[in-house]
């Protein structure tokens, strides 16, 4: 196949930034998005230009580094897949394709398609957690069942892999996808009911204070979102917090 | 030159670990606020180090190349986590654990560090459970299990397919509430380019910021390598893009040796290489070959009708396929372990039956499965058992519910339905059990200077077990390390600050700089990854699944003019001072080169055949690994001397105290 590219290229978080043409020829279909992307960069080095700069690492749809904005859908035009497992059977010869970072006032760009997430961590640093040593003397595992529905969805919202998809596709650059995903996994297990009403609190204060958007329930995130998170998650965050407002005590 | 010892506590086996922890110098809390721990890495090793010292109340500094320490390649993990339970009720123990994964490592592993592990892998499971991971649970409400290859109990627990990313994700929650609370720093986006040593002990690192290109100085009065294996080595694995050697590199250069290199092993289920521009490989979980039965046809014109396409796997009649697994070790069948079934597949491609059009690829099939539950279900339900349609229904919904976002997986890279047609699958590098050289308190040779994790050699001999490298990176973050390194931090307590403008630092930072000045400058005329491919391709085809004395010679000098090439020719563009790919990148390839320097030397070595390290010279007359205990039952440990294949050879002799060793049978 033969393609064009229209690349955003910035230098660094100062620079304006634009889109750059870059056609690419002889594409295989059997190639990743990011196999594409790494022939198109070998060619740049080689002819002495800079290559473009995008975050990736497992390369297997796991890790949450990969990001990438493809002809206007975080991730592009698959569906349950991250860039690293778009593959180019999805795109037909002589296709153009726009290729931008993930775009949110929260993730500023730090050079080409590298945006920083440094939020989501800050998020989870303020309750992401369990408040348990991790001495190993706590309970036998099995000493509290639970119910596998529960498990089932604990799991489902906790496959969340971080990547901002969410954000990048909400028109508000909202992050509640991500936030709730971790607050539903603790909230639906007995272990993280214990600290739930504090943990939502925190965690959606420093959702606001990072500069986040809020939820108008469009649902793009969810339909974006690589890992099938549920909008029930929103939900349920959304009552956990009103939950804790109303059985507000002190601090 | 240091001394190999291993400082494995004297008393009975079972009670080394217990005796040891009542008897090491400990450090009171008032005297760990004034200690400073850095921990390079931030995976299962690493987070769960991290997170457990600081929790202890050192001061820890973690570091990590990726954009959040959530990215550590634990997370790619797929499979599950051994413990010994005994949730099943079916014999297992501590005992059988240890001696499972003595065995499983072709009696290449030390004893007392294996029993420790198995000692400590039940408290696994009560933390990660406690910090809420989402384990499979039965209808009950109890964790469920599942087998792995080379054992005959189910130990393995396990979140579908996504088990390292959860355990890892349990340990980022642990550090995310210590930097929280500040007593974790968290570096992202950092490299670690240099251990810096001060009056021979560890005393801190070089790190360039990723971003900025800044090179920083960090002391702390202990270092710790959580900066998993190097399977890279090899251009195409299953590690990640990032996954390098640069760590443990550095730390063998400053004075640790490195043991077993040559020890790698080849994960039989991986997605066959499809083109000559692929830059990674993926694998499909062990856990598959609980319910997939490994095959290739029995008759060499069904190959030829495959690979032309001109018949399909499905139209195969069931005395015409060979499940070849199945009929040379009937006892453990297709759950034989990772190097047997890695070296059969090989045997049946070589000969000339693998099923896709490179000739290297065989069947992973769950029809039967699919079947057999299908039915089992429709029973349970009181449904028509001879319906096919609803038995294949209710089969692939099983499957589904076991091994949804494998089978997902596996259908957006090779565009095949795995419910409707067998899977295709070959051996690919995947993990390391060679590394540095620890002591029992996972020390290296240097002083102050630890290695957790995949990054240190101990636990898995010559072939690690599946669902072992989650237990091992676990047990030695949460529960070993931190005791151990107690031990060493007491006699600092006075020591004060580590100061960062010493001769030592000054000189470490020099060096740095003026490698990384010399990439960008260099003008060479290929690219980073032309010479990664090339060191890949060398690897494969000479220090691979199987080995030879002839290849290894040849690979050894082929490596070195290589390494002369890259570093005349190699062209790494931009400057120092920015975000640079590929600047990281040359680092790293140019660790690589010299560590497959050493790997081939290792290899040849060796003249016996263990676990994951085949030589052709050494085997039975039905082509299995025949190892040579009068003479290689030890670790080979490596000293740097100045070129990577000149290191000096150290040899840890291992004694076996409790187990016999024995032909490693899986018949």
């Amino acid at each position: 196949m033969n393609l064009k590219l229209k690349i955003w290229r910035q230098k660094n978080a100062n620079d304006k930034g634009k889109m750059v043409d870059y056609p690419i020829s002889d594409v295989s279909p059997d190639m990743s998005f990011l196999e594409m992307l790494d022939v198109l960069n070998n060619q740049l080095i080689e002819n002495g230009e800079s290559p473009i700069a995008f975050d990736h690492d497992c390369r297997e749809g796991i890790c949450g580094m990969c990001s990438l904005y493809i002809n206007g859908e975080a991730h592009g035009p698959d569906r349950g897949v991250t860039t690293c497992q778009l593959h180019m059977r999805k795109f037909k010869d002589g296709d153009t394709i726009y290729i931008e970072p993930f775009r949110a006032k929260a993730f500023p760009i730090i050079k080409d398609l590298v945006v920083d997430r440094g939020a989501f961590d800050r998020i989870q640093q303020s309750g992401g957690f369990v408040s348990v040593n991790t001495s190993g003397n706590t309970q036998d595992a099995n000493s509290i069942p639970i119910p596998k529905a529960d498990a089932d969805l604990a799991f489902d919202a906790a496959t969340c892999i971080g990547c901002g998809a969410c954000v990048a596709s909400c028109k508000n650059s909202s992050a509640m996808l991500f936030v709730s995903a971790k607050v539903s996994q603790f909230a639906l297990l007995p272990q993280g009911k214990v600290e739930a009403r504090d943990r939502v609190l925190n965690m959606v204060n420093q959702m606001d204070a990072e500069g986040f958007g809020n939820c108008t329930n469009t649902g793009a995130c969810e339909v974006e979102c690589p890992k099938g998170i549920s909008l029930d998650n929103i939900a349920r965050m959304n009552r956990e917090f009103g939950k804790a407002i109303l059985n507000g005590r002190e601090k | 030159m240091a001394t190999l010892d291993s400082k494995i506590p004297a008393g009975p086996l079972a009670d080394k670990w217990v005796n040891y922890k009542n008897n090491i110098d400990l450090v009171n809390p008032a005297n760990k606020r004034l200690i400073d721990v850095i921990v390079v890495g931030t995976g299962l090793a690493g987070g769960s180090a991290a997170a457990t010292l600081a929790e202890l109340g050192y001061n820890v500094k973690a570091f990590c190349f990726q954009d959040s320490p959530r990215r550590a390649h634990s997370i790619a993990a797929q499979g599950g986590i051994n413990a010994a339970k005994n949730y099943q009720g079916d014999g297992d123990s501590t005992f059988r654990l240890f001696y499972d994964t003595v065995k499983g490592g072709d009696y290449r592993s030390r004893e007392a560090n294996v029993y420790r592990l198995a000692e400590v892998s039940a408290n696994i499971i009560d933390q990660c459970v406690a910090q809420g991971v989402p384990f499979a649970r039965e209808y009950g409400g109890l964790l469920d299990n599942r087998s792995f290859g080379g054992v005959l109990v189910s130990r393995t627990f396990y979140a579908k397919g996504q088990t390292g990313q959860q355990l890892l994700l349990g340990a980022y929650s642990a550090m995310n509430r210590q930097i929280g609370r500040g007593k974790i720093k968290m570096y992202n986006r950092h490299e670690m380019m240099d251990v810096v040593v001060v009056d021979g002990k560890a005393r801190g690192i070089i790190a360039r910021n990723l971003v900025t290109g800044e090179i920083e100085r960090h002391s702390a009065h202990a270092v710790v390598l959580g900066t998993g294996g190097y399977g890279n080595v090899f251009f195409l694995s299953t590690n990640a893009m990032g996954s390098n050697v640069s760590a443990a590199w550095k730390a063998h250069k400053r004075g640790s040796y490195f043991a077993n290199p040559c020890f790698t092993q080849i994960h039989p289920t991986c997605i066959p290489v499809s083109g000559e521009l692929q830059a990674k490989l993926t694998l499909m979980s062990e856990s598959l070959r609980n319910d997939g039965r490994i095959w290739v046809p029995k008759k060499k014109e069904d190959v030829e009708a495959i690979r032309a396409k001109k018949l399909k796997p499905t139209q195969i009649a069931e005395e015409n396929r060979d499940y070849y697994l199945e009929r040379r070790y009937p006892a453990f069948g297709n759950l034989v372990p990772r190097d047997v079934a890695s070296r059969a597949a090989k045997e049946r491609c070589d000969a000339g039956y693998g099923v896709n059009a490179t000739g290297e690829a065989v069947y992973l099939d769950f029809a039967a499965a699919i079947t057999r539950y299908g039915k089992e279900t429709a029973h349970i339900r009181g449904l028509n058992e001879e319906d096919t349609v609803l038995v294949q229904k209710l089969g692939k919904e099983v499957i589904a519910n076991k091994y949804g976002n494998l089978f997902q997986m596996y259908e957006k890279i090779v565009d095949q339905n795995p419910y409707e047609t067998p899977m295709m699958i070959y051996p690919a590098v995947h993990y390391t059990m060679g590394g540095l050289w620890v002591d029992y308190n996972l020390m290296t040779t240097v002083p102050g200077l630890y290695a957790i994790g995949e990054a240190n050699f101990s636990d898995h001999g010559a072939n690690r077990l599946g669902a072992s490298a989650l237990m091992q990176g676990l047990a030695d973050g949460y529960f070993v390390l931190p005791y151990t390194i107690g031990d060493y931090l007491s006699s600092d307590i006075r020591t004060g600050a580590i100061p960062t403008d010493s001769p030592e630092f000054d000189s470490a930072e020099k060096e740095v700089t003026e490698r990384l000045n010399f990439f960008v400058n260099n003008n060479g005329s290929h690219s980073v990854d032309h010479f990664h491919r090339r060191l890949g391709k060398i690897m494969w085809d000479k220090c691979g699944m199987a080995r030879n004395t002839e290849d290894l010679k040849s690979a050894i000098i082929e490596i070195k003019a290589l390494r002369e090439e890259f570093w005349k020719d190699v062209k790494v563009p931009g400057s120092t001072d920015e975000y640079n790919e590929e600047l990281a990148k040359a680092g790293r390839v140019a660790d690589f080169i010299e560590l497959g320097e050493l790997f081939a030397k290792d290899a040849l070595e060796r003249n016996e055949s263990c676990g994951g390290h085949f030589r052709e010279e050494s085997q039975t007359e039905d082509g299995e690994a025949a190892r040579d205990d009068a003479n290689y039952t030890f670790v080979s440990s490596w000293e740097f001397t100045g070129v990577p294949s000149e290191a000096k050879l150290h040899k840890e002799a291992l004694v076996y105290e409790n187990i016999e060793l024995k032909t490693r049978s899986y018949k």
